[in-house]
């Protein structure tokens, strides 16, 4: 027995030029129909991750990018909301001032006003005492004279009085 | 232990029908696997194709072992053809053989030196046709006297040697595989007692069988890419 199996039975060339076609075949067919899509496929698949991979940093950076500026932002408008707070705090120091000045000038007209006031009163009284004293006196003269006036004397005191005021007509 | 092979000759050629139809049987369940699992591609694999995947990884791996990319690329397709093809054959005479009137019909493909001395032909022929396609005939013509020209006598025998070495093998290794697994089936098997002493023998020695087959695979794939790498690499 001749164990490599074709012996004793000549030459084998249709099964070596079966194998040949059909593994040939067997290869094509393999790469048009199942390997090639496959590999077109994982190909495919590659350059997705690839892609993605690409759009995920670009996404990140542009992520960084915009914390950045909000950042930026954030700070600027605390400075902004700071100043504003200052102004603030100096505009109403400011009308503080003002208020306590124009109530002071108030104050000051006020009293002002008050003393005049008061010294218009004075003067009034004065006067008013004044004439109560000019005809208190001329009421205690006429009573005195009253008592010592003639009737002469009265009538002629009369006639000028009239004349008098002829006179000034 | 020795069946008789149908022969049938047509044009003068002999042809070994069981051959014939398991090469046949092989390259349709290899063709059909391959399709069935690449018939609905998806960006997110699922099942088959995660599994054809990693053996298109695999080979990847095996020739990136060997040589570089831009090189190799182009015997991916040999490479996964190869793998699953003999993974396949070498499964085939597994699980039972076929024989009628005393000839053997159902075997591993690979079970025949004839076919698995074309494989490694073919190998180390495309070895040197792309020896030469990619380096130039000078180039090619070099690698046979280098580094010293007295070794050109070992080279040319290295070539041959490489050819039978590879073929041998595999069909050494499944032939031998597939001779334990006819006489622990067909000689101890005889009689009640005989048939419960083979079962656990048998067991074993498939599921031997079965890593012997898928290590060949491996191993001719990779001894095909080392051949390949061995001409077309620039360096030497």
């Amino acid at each position: 027995m001749f164990v490599l199996g074709a012996g004793g039975h000549g030459f084998n060339g249709g099964d070596i030029l079966f194998q040949l076609i059909m593994f040939l075949l067997l290869m094509f067919l393999l790469r048009k129909y199942a390997f090639g899509p496959l590999m077109g496929v994982m190909k495919q698949r590659e350059e997705h991750i690839a892609n993605e991979i690409e759009q995920a940093e670009k996404h990140h950076q542009e992520a960084k990018k915009l914390a950045e500026e909000q950042r930026e932002l954030m700070k600027k408008s605390r400075q902004e909301a700071q100043a504003l707070i200052e102004e603030a705090r100096k505009l109403g120091e400011e009308q503080k001032e003002q208020i306590i000045q124009a109530a002071r000038q108030e104050a000051e007209r006020l009293k002002e006003a008050a003393k005049k006031e008061i010294a218009q009163e004075k003067e009034q009284a004065m006067a008013a005492l004044r004439q109560q004293v000019a005809s208190l006196s001329v009421l205690i003269a006429s009573k005195v004279i009253e008592k010592e006036l003639s009737e002469q004397d009265q009538a002629k005191l009369i006639s000028e009085y009239i004349q008098e005021v002829g006179e000034s007509r | 232990m020795h069946h008789e092979a149908p022969l049938y000759t047509l044009f003068g050629l002999t042809f070994n029908l069981a051959n014939v139809l398991m090469i046949t049987v092989t390259s349709v369940i290899v063709f059909v696997i391959a399709v069935l699992a690449t018939r609905n591609l998806a960006m997110k694999p699922t099942g088959m194709q995660n599994f054809l995947e990693w053996v298109m990884d695999f080979v990847k791996g095996i020739i990136k072992s060997n040589m570089d990319w831009k090189t190799g690329g182009r015997f991916h397709m040999l490479g996964m053809t190869l793998i699953m093809y003999i993974f396949v054959a070498n499964m085939l005479g597994l699980p039972f053989s076929v024989v009628i009137d005393n000839k053997l019909w159902w075997k591993s493909p690979t079970a025949d030196p004839v076919v698995t001395l074309t494989l490694a032909t073919m190998v180390v022929a495309l070895s040197h046709y792309y020896g030469i396609k990619l380096n130039g005939f000078k180039e090619y013509a070099k690698g046979f006297v280098s580094p010293m020209p007295i070794l050109f006598p070992l080279k040319i025998i290295e070539e041959f040697a490489n050819t039978l070495t590879l073929g041998l093998r595999l069909y050494g290794n499944i032939f031998a595989g597939e001779i334990l697994l006819a006489l622990l089936a067909g000689s101890l098997a005889t009689g009640v007692g005989g048939t419960i002493a083979a079962i656990i023998p048998t067991i074993a020695w498939q599921g031997f069988s079965i890593f012997v087959g898928a290590i060949q695979a491996f191993i001719f794939t990779m001894l095909t890419m080392v051949y390949m790498a061995h001409k077309v690499s620039h360096d030497h």
